[in-house]
């Protein structure tokens, strides 16, 4: 296997976690609905997949204990954000502090624990093909689920009478109430989507990605999940793109910090004084580069006013009480 | 409760005692109405007489505290809009439930319960409307329709769903006079087809033209149920007011030689979002002593006008207006504020006062500036026991109603708190006052108060600038009315040439001075 | 059955003060249950938590010493959360605050005289205030979000202090441990009460610094100013005020602070630069805010109760044989608490059954009406 193939595959493996809870978070704040605690059910996820993975053996129970772990501690937000009305920004963040702080505890048990891996699909033929074989019919089965998850939400927003009613919910709560939506019931199932997404993004990271438990071992994916929705301008495919550019951003740093120069001694004169180059920039640089990218997408996409209002759904973080 | 043996026509709706609490106020209190099948009933009474709440109820958005309301001859409970939908009943809200991001046949569709895909439904809608005389592209973002065109999406969604009582709530406020008058032909269209309708108002010449039964309420209550053909214009204002009602006392002035106060020339400016309206070529003058009404339907550019004057939108060219003579285009709404003028702005809660705060601190708002050191001393500091004496003195001055010392400014009603903000820069004497929409929302009383104060500062030497879509408000006022139309300004009409008919063109379009507007009935 | 809020016409008064009150009790109730699952007994481990760190002399310098950086971070980052501009990025500014501080002890060693340790304090709030200005700069320009902008920048900033003790600035004497020189005494914030304990004048700042803001909020204009900017921001532009000056100045002040915490602590309880030099404080002073209802006194307080569940877990860790990792916990579980009971400030609840059915009344028909 070539390096590059290497590379396209370790780029599919980093950006399953940012598309599986970014297409959550999407379905959330479409229904006018903040959730920062994005990076918080990921490690909730993680430390439960891995435990429940580790303690009966079987990855495929971990997955799933993932995503009933992650849409349960959604639950936490969902009542205090939409039926106690508090503010989403500070509740997000609790739950982000508080889940980091719940997985530390229960994860120290499975620190340095060998992990259990997800198995890669395998289909006799197609998995052998060269090149496109594995990267097409040879990843981990979240990478699937990944891609399924796009083309379903996409399909359910714009394509279903349930998805439009969710996007009314999204666009004008008042309006959806007086015509008899039920808003929050709406919004529940939405932030339990999005926490479920993130459970499964949490077990991708703990089963296949490391797969080992470390304490806070999501370092701020939750947080470029939500910049993503945000550059997508809160379209399905439009995360995909975005998650694959995170993903390629994230490996080829890693790449470039883990090869030896000696290795690329057989490449052109120009390529190698590049390489060189390259590798005298400190590694905690290159290690910035995620967060960098971000910020900088960020004020790129922001910069076009008319797109983000014609886009950003116009009821989101706004508490709604309804009147009965 | 069975069909009267004396009356030609059943009754469709009953409704017997129905009251609603919010807390500790009553919106509904032990209702009585009943309406007749083929019958256009008004529910008359001003704002806050409870009139929507009740409708909500009809309509199952509000649950009813008590009594009970029959249908058809039967006792029944409307636990949500499907439900009233189902029964037949259909409403057209004051306030459009619309969803600006998503296309006329979607919001159509999202109030039909039926699970039929969209492109059905948006040719049925298609049809209906070119049938009702009311056309509409079912595949338009709400976001760029007009008013008018919008309220039109909500009552082809409720005829679509063949209702046999209708409700309208206050549909007129956003119509010029001449798509009144067509609504009001789909109207008497819909009845001679043996549909009832449920007309609220308060505007008493459009009830006594259009319906032969009333209720009338005021503060909660059901005061009085009469037929409007047989009463005068006066006697129905008695009623909801509950006292012979005082409009505005006006004497014509003599203008010539006062020196311009306020004056606008060639004020442009770009939209400012994909929603927003132009302004082209605007100019104006407002002299000493005199009250300049500005007519219109709601978003003809009204508000971009207003930010222009205000100050809240820096213009380019600093010449583009003048306050006392000098040019203020570049300057800010404090500056504007320190050379005598003051503004009033459409939207009480969360534009002309910040909803939780106190009435002090919302005095300190437009006056934190303006009145030297008297409200901010040195340093920065605020003068807690000076700014608690003006918001007094304004209270006292505008008979400001309210339930504690110096509450929130969202637990006054509608008309208290306009009056507190009017009342607030009136406390300053400014030289120049431009106002839009003084009365919206505003009771009765309140609403003469208000007119006549506005009447009695430009008589005292201060220039006045009215924006209203209330056309009697404008005529009650005015001195000269302009209209605005798709951003533009028409040349000002004096009021005693002004007529509601040369207006209501105006209002529509079509006049020189403006591009002619297609949709002209 | 629903529940149903019913705003109250203004904000209650009872409720405001007792609403930190009644959600520190519940997570001590709730912790009492995490205890109890964990295998101990909640009594001794509560104790040894929350009362036993309070009973020694030494421990409450060491109060003093964790309390100082949440509390002049959570008043800044006050200032910001009224004025609706939400600084998730105080770790950062914590960070950039200490190693601009450090820049003259670490790179100009020699220079050693009274003038040395304001210099850096001062280089502190600059560092800080700098790092701040660019989430807010992005926010008032270009719009951008500034929860994400100010996060990101708090693993940049991490990241360079890594960079920078483990190379340029190394301490060639330290025998491969990745950190800076030690501080001179010159450059070392000095001690309150030497003989009892170690807290140092970092508290001090702290005091100063929330009863400035305090002063700012109730009694200046500008305090009203952000206030209003915070609650009705077109409200704000018609009293004249300016969203992006508020912007610019909420972040510089909290920026300002957070950096101001971050020189006190490396020059005072550290004592040098080294890749770890705060256990989350940032983030835990974001709880400190909302504890103390965004109101300096209060965050006083708070500070207080955050910085005991620092040293309790500490401690429960050793006496209890629990993990540390419950400090985290317990805070994420308070903050919670925090903002459900503040709910009732604004809202009373009501539980409500469904509405009572009329006599023999008839549901809708399904079907075309």
């Amino acid at each position: 296997m070539g390096m590059a193939e290497a590379i396209l595959l370790t780029i599919a493996t980093a950006a399953t976690p940012l598309l599986l809870a970014a297409i959550g978070e999407l379905v959330v704040e479409r229904s006018g609905v903040l959730n920062l605690g994005v990076e918080g059910m990921m490690l909730i996820g993680a430390v439960t997949g891995f435990g429940v993975a580790v303690t009966t053996g079987s990855a495929w129970l971990g997955v799933f204990a993932a995503l009933i772990a992650g849409a349960l501690f959604s639950l936490l937000f969902a009542f205090l954000a939409l039926t106690m009305v508090t503010n989403q920004v500070a509740t997000g963040l609790a739950l982000t502090l508080l889940g980091i702080g719940v997985s530390g505890m229960v994860g120290e048990a499975f620190v340095g624990l060998p992990g259990v891996k997800l198995t890669n699909i395998y289909i006799p033929v197609l998995t052998d093909l060269p090149v496109v074989g594995r990267l097409l019919f040879g990843q981990d089965p979240l990478f699937y689920i990944s891609i399924a998850l796009v083309i379903g939400v996409s399909w359910f927003l714009f394509r279903t009478r349930a998805g439009l009613t969710l996007r009314s919910v999204g666009d004008s709560h008042s309006s959806a109430h007086a015509l008899g939506i039920k808003v929050i019931k709406i919004r529940y199932l939405a932030v339990m989507f999005g926490g479920a997404c993130a459970g499964l993004a949490g077990a991708q990271l703990s089963l296949v990605y490391t797969p080992q438990w470390i304490e806070n071992m999501t370092a701020g994916r939750g947080w470029i999940a939500l910049a993503l929705v945000v550059f997508a301008s809160w379209r399905p495919w439009r995360v995909l793109i975005g998650a694959y550019l995170f993903g390629a951003i994230t490996i080829v740093q890693i790449y470039v910090q883990g090869t030896n120069l000696s290795e690329l001694s057989h490449w052109p004169i120009a390529l190698f004084k590049l390489a060189e180059v390259v590798k005298a920039i400190p590694s905690q640089f290159l290690s910035a580069l995620p967060y960098l990218a971000t910020i900088v997408v960020l004020v790129l996409i922001s910069r076009n006013k008319r797109l983000t209002m014609m886009n950003t759904p116009a009821s989101l973080g706004q508490p709604f009480v309804p009147d009965r | 409760m069975t069909t009267s043996l004396t009356s030609s026509r059943s009754d469709l709706l009953d409704v017997r005692g129905l009251t609603k609490v919010f807390g500790s106020l009553t919106a509904c209190n032990r209702v009585d109405l009943t309406i007749r099948q083929g019958e256009i009933h008004a529910l008359l009474g001003e704002n806050g007489a409870g009139k929507s709440t009740l409708v909500k109820m009809l309509f199952g958005s509000l649950e009813p505290n008590d009594g009970q309301i029959f249908w058809k001859g039967q006792p029944v409970r409307i636990a949500n809009p499907s439900a009233a939908r189902s029964f037949g009943i259909g409403m057209v809200f004051q306030h459009f439930s619309l969803f600006e991001a998503l296309t006329a046949a979607e919001n159509i569709a999202l109030s039909l319960d039926a699970d039929s895909p969209i492109h059905s439904i948006s040719e049925r809608a298609r049809d209906l409307s070119h049938s009702y005389g009311l056309p509409l592209d079912p595949e338009s973002l709400v976001g760029d329709l007009s008013v008018g065109e919008r309220q039109r999406i909500e009552i082809i969604r409720c005829l679509l769903q063949e209702p046999d009582l209708i409700i309208l709530d206050e549909p007129t406020s956003v119509l010029t006079p001449q798509e009144a008058d067509k609504l009001f032909e789909t109207l008497e269209r819909l009845r001679d087809e043996g549909k009832s309708i449920l007309y609220i108002s308060h505007r008493l010449d459009e009830v006594k033209r259009l319906c032969d039964g009333a209720t009338v309420m005021r503060h909660g209550k059901v005061v009085a149920h009469c037929d409007p053909r047989k009463e005068t214009a006066a006697s129905l204002a008695r009623m909801m007011v509950g006292a012979d009602v005082v409009t505005a006392h006006s004497e014509p002035i003599d203008l010539s030689g006062a020196p311009e106060l306020l004056g606008v020339r060639d004020l442009s400016r770009k939209p400012a979002g994909p929603f927003s309206i132009p302004l082209k070529n605007i100019s104006l003058s407002v002299r000493s002593g005199e009250v300049f009404g500005i007519a219109g339907v709601a978003g003809n550019g009204q508000g971009e006008l207003f930010e222009a004057l205000s100050g809240e939108a820096i213009q380019e060219r600093a010449e583009s207006i003048q306050i006392r003579g000098k040019a203020v285009g570049r300057m800010n709404i404090s500056q504007r504020r320190m050379m005598g003028a003051a503004f009033v702005p459409e939207e009480r809660l969360g534009h002309g006062a910040a909803p939780r705060m106190r009435l002090s601190e919302n005095l300190l708002l437009t006056r934190h500036a303006t009145d030297g050191r008297a409200l901010v001393g040195r340093g920065g500091v605020i003068k807690t026991t000076a700014v608690d004496a003006a918001s007094q003195r304004v209270i006292k001055e505008m008979d400001v109603r309210k339930s504690a010392p110096d509450p929130e400014a969202a637990a006054l009603s509608g008309g208290n708190l306009q009056k507190f903000i009017i009342g607030r820069e009136l406390d300053r004497q400014p030289t120049v006052m431009v106002v839009n929409q003084p009365t919206w929302g505003v009771d009765a009383g309140a609403a003469a108060r208000i007119r006549q104060a506005l009447i009695e500062l430009a008589r005292s030497g201060s220039a006045v600038l009215v924006i209203s879509q209330d056309l009697d408000e404008l005529f009650e006022i005015s001195d000269a009315i302009a209209v605005m139309h798709n951003g533009e300004l028409s040349k000002p009409i004096p009021r005693a040439q002004a007529t509601f008919e040369k207006i209501g063109l105006l209002m529509g379009g079509a006049e020189p001075g403006h591009a002619d507007h297609p949709e002209v009935a | 059955m629903r529940i149903e809020l019913v705003k109250r016409p203004g904000q209650s008064k009872l409720f405001s003060v007792l609403s930190p009150l009644i959600a520190f009790g519940l997570t001590i109730i709730a912790g009492a249950i995490l205890f109890a699952v964990l295998g101990k007994n909640p009594a001794t481990a509560l104790y040894t938590y929350f009362i036993e760190p309070l009973t020694e002399v030494w421990s409450v310098h060491e109060l003093m010493i964790k309390a100082a950086p949440l509390i002049l971070i959570a008043v800044g980052l006050s200032v910001c959360f009224i004025s609706n501009n939400w600084n998730i990025g105080a770790e950062g500014q914590f960070v950039m605050g200490a190693i601009v501080g450090s820049l003259v002890p670490v790179m100009f060693p020699q220079f050693q005289n009274a003038a040395l340790l304001p210099l850096m304090l001062v280089m502190g709030m600059l560092g800080g205030a700098a790092y701040a200005f660019i989430p807010a700069f992005l926010k008032a320009r270009f719009n951008t979000n500034e929860i994400l902008t100010s996060l990101m920048l708090v693993y940049i900033a991490q990241l360079f202090l890594d960079w920078l003790v483990r190379g340029p600035w190394r301490d060639p004497s330290a025998m491969n441990f990745p950190q800076a020189p030690r501080f001179s005494p010159a450059a070392t914030l000095p001690e309150l009460f030497p003989a009892d304990g170690r807290a140092n004048r970092g508290f001090i700042l702290a005091i100063v610094a929330a009863l400035l803001v305090w002063f700012m909020m109730s009694r200046a204009l500008k305090g009203f100013e952000l206030r209003v900017i915070g609650q009705s921001p077109r409200a704000g532009r018609f009293a004249g005020f300016s969203s992006s000056g508020i912007i610019f100045f909420s972040f510089l002040v909290s920026g300002a602070l957070a950096g101001l915490a971050g020189i006190s602590e490396v020059s005072g309880a550290i004592g040098r630069l080294q890749p770890q030099i705060s256990p989350g404080y940032g983030f835990a002073a974001i709880i400190v805010a909302f504890l103390g209802r965004l109101n300096p006194l209060g965050i006083v307080a708070a500070g207080l109760v955050l910085a005991l569940s620092y040293l309790g877990g500490e401690a429960a860790q050793i006496a209890v044989g629990v993990t540390d990792k419950t400090v985290r916990a317990f805070q994420g579980m308070l903050l919670f608490f925090v903002l459900a009971c503040d709910t009732f400030i604004r809202y009373q609840i009501r539980i409500v059954p469904m509405a009572p059915a009329s006599a023999k009344p008839v549901e809708a028909a399904r079907g075309n009406g």
